[in-house]
């Protein structure tokens, strides 16, 4: 073989494997997502959001599982969303060049992949053990910690893509900083940070690991945020390793709940960004 | 958004020529500007500085935690095999090696699939056909994992106890040193199964920071070597690759950092036994998920406390894998920026 015809072969050899690596990989998260619908379409009821956790052998729905992740989740947005905008500003706006910002950002980094189930040990550590019980504000807590990373790493970005003359402008008309922050800056980066704010949701609805001993889990109906609280997740790992069919059937559709709602978070959060990048 | 008219309206009042009360007024307002600012200064501070406090928190609560078991059984818990709930005897052997060899695992598979799809994604797709693509691999690196457990239970386990596993028994089994690494009845769960779905799940954070550093390879070079007759593979070799390792390297161990700490699509597949088998069909156990099937059940304070033990020195590993990706992405961010 010439050198050529040999260059020519090596080429199309790596070529064709990277094809088939993206068709593989491609279709390989389709298994996925097609297994995801079809178990989960086949499961999902009226029921399923209407009624209670039934005990094994018995119809039943999710419907204290969804209160209760939908109260934990807005409990953490709101504790975690305020401190990293808050954090995020101080990184772009009062300390851009301080050496603190480089050290925040790189522990934030570290935080925003830290594995989850640490997470909850911590906060059983530091809420659970010392109240003496399982509490919804506990899983609370958990998923604020994991929203936290997460705001102030978009909340940073989109601030220092704003451009600097905004702020010069405002500053000029004798503006103190604060104000230039919430009326140019926070103004100019909004879609920005509420894409981040999305994404944070997106990241917490799905998570298990923090939750399985800091919320615990309730099989009754209840919002009493101090008392054990059920989760969609937790519920799902429960139903889904249970040898109970019908359980198992809850699991799917929880799951199918859960997929459909993170992806239509990062949808929009997606959709946000471009409507701000053609402005 | 009442705050927005305020100053700027009383500042401009202040300087009105038909305004009469003129510099008391004013310097109240600057007073009252100054605190406001210093009052935001300090809280956006004190929300960054909560940053650190939370790092801190986890380290400290951590190690508070582990103090029993750090006394009781000292640095033989890291290498001892034993995990025996009655006799309150622990050992994180067991964990550990199921960590790492799962990570491996994932890694081996999805570090070269990764790195095929970014160079496609990169080099061969059409235009029109990268940006679907890509969106389509960043929402899936946003699925949560118990999704990809539930469906590796109840789909991927059986599909793997059926056709995969016993191949690989027939396959090796003739074979003396690789028969024993395949050897034992096709379970479906185990440390192959959670391996697998371990490469599926870091698949799109690879490709997608991998597709992102090809991306910043200035097309200047990538021409020359076009212009030389190089073929795509060759500029893919020599230049996009070399010019690309650094940033590579820290996306492959951010996957890696995700890997390792990975806990509930796991927890479904591995089949949590505190054992070390040669054979990577077995059931076996890795940090993560001997803390997500035992925490709650623990009874004792020696059994939580090597619980917690546990989740510190997977925090240890996780810490120092991120901090190197984080470091190495941060040096290729400074070259591009």
């Amino acid at each position: 073989m010439t050198l050529y015809a040999r260059r020519r072969a090596a080429n199309g050899i790596v070529m064709s494997l990277s094809l088939g690596a993206t068709v593989v990989g491609l279709g390989w998260l389709v298994l996925v997502l097609g297994a995801l619908l079809w178990n989960g379409f086949g499961s999902l009821s009226l029921a399923v959001f209407t009624e209670m956790t039934p005990p094994p052998g018995a119809q039943g729905g999710l419907l204290n599982p969804i209160i209760g992740s939908l109260m934990m989740s807005a409990v953490a947005v709101a504790i975690g969303t305020p401190i990293g905008i808050l954090a995020g500003t101080y990184m772009a706006e009062y300390g851009r060049y301080s050496y603190l910002t480089s050290v925040v950002r790189f522990i934030n980094d570290i935080l925003l992949s830290a594995p989850s189930i640490v997470i909850g040990l911590f906060i059983y550590e530091v809420v659970v053990r010392p109240l003496g019980h399982f509490s919804g504000i506990a899983g609370s807590l958990a998923l604020a910690v994991l929203v936290i990373p997460v705001v102030v790493r978009t909340t940073e970005d989109m601030l220092l893509t704003v451009p600097r003359e905004l702020r010069e402008a405002a500053t000029a008309l004798g503006l103190p900083r604060s104000h230039v922050i919430a009326n140019v800056s926070y103004r100019a980066a909004r879609a920005g940070i509420i894409t981040g704010i999305l994404l944070a949701i997106a990241r917490i609805s799905g998570e298990t690991a923090p939750l399985l001993f800091t919320a615990l889990n309730n099989q009754f109906f209840s919002t009493d945020m101090t008392a054990p609280l059920s989760s969609l997740p937790v519920v799902i790992f429960q139903f889904a390793m249970s040898p109970y069919p019908d359980w198992q059937k809850l699991a799917w559709a929880g799951a199918l709940i859960i997929t459909f709602a993170v992806l239509a978070l990062s949808i929009s959060a997606r959709a946000l960004a471009a409507t701000r990048n053609t402005q | 958004m009442s705050q927005r008219r305020l100053p700027v309206v009383d500042i401009a009042m202040g300087d009105a020529p038909a305004a009469t009360s003129a510099p008391p007024d004013r310097s109240g307002v600057l007073v009252r500007l100054r605190l406001t600012n210093a009052t935001f200064r300090g809280l956006t501070f004190g929300a960054s500085i909560t940053v650190l406090i939370i790092l801190s928190g986890v380290i400290i609560a951590l190690v508070e935690g582990s103090l029993p078991a750090l006394r009781h059984f000292g640095f033989g818990f890291l290498v001892s095999e034993r995990w025996n709930p009655v006799t309150e005897n622990f050992g994180a052997l067991a964990p550990i090696y199921g960590t790492l060899v799962t990570s491996i695992i994932a890694m081996v598979i999805a570090v070269p699939f990764g790195l095929l799809i970014a160079v496609f994604l990169t080099e061969l797709c059409p235009p029109w056909l990268r940006r679907p693509i890509g969106i389509a691999i960043e929402l899936l690196a946003g699925i949560p994992s118990i999704i990809y457990g539930i469906w590796g239970l109840f789909i991927f386990a059986p599909f793997l106890q059926r056709t995969l596993q016993p191949a690989l028994i027939d396959l090796f089994g003739p074979i003396p040193v690789l028969s024993n690494l395949f050897a034992g009845p096709p379970y479906g769960i185990g440390i192959l199964t959670a391996g697998l779905i371990l490469a599926i799940m870091v698949l799109p954070f690879i490709t997608s920071i991998s597709r992102d550093v090809f991306d910043a390879v200035p097309p200047v070079l990538k021409e020359a070597a076009y212009g030389l007759g190089c073929t795509t593979w060759e500029v893919v070799r020599h230049v996009v690759i070399p010019f690309a390792r650094v940033g590579v390297t820290g996306g492959v161990m951010l996957g890696l950092g995700r890997a390792l700490g990975e806990t509930m699509a796991v927890t479904f597949v591995i089949g949590n036994a505190h054992r070390i088998s040669a054979s990577v069909l077995a059931p076996g156990t890795t940090i993560s998920a001997s803390i997500a099937n035992e925490f709650t059940e623990a009874l004792g304070d020696l059994y939580t406390s090597s619980l917690v033990l546990l989740g510190l020195i997977l925090f240890v590993i996780t810490f120092i894998v991120l901090a190197i990706a984080r470091y190495l992405l941060m040096r290729i961010e400074r070259r591009i920026g």
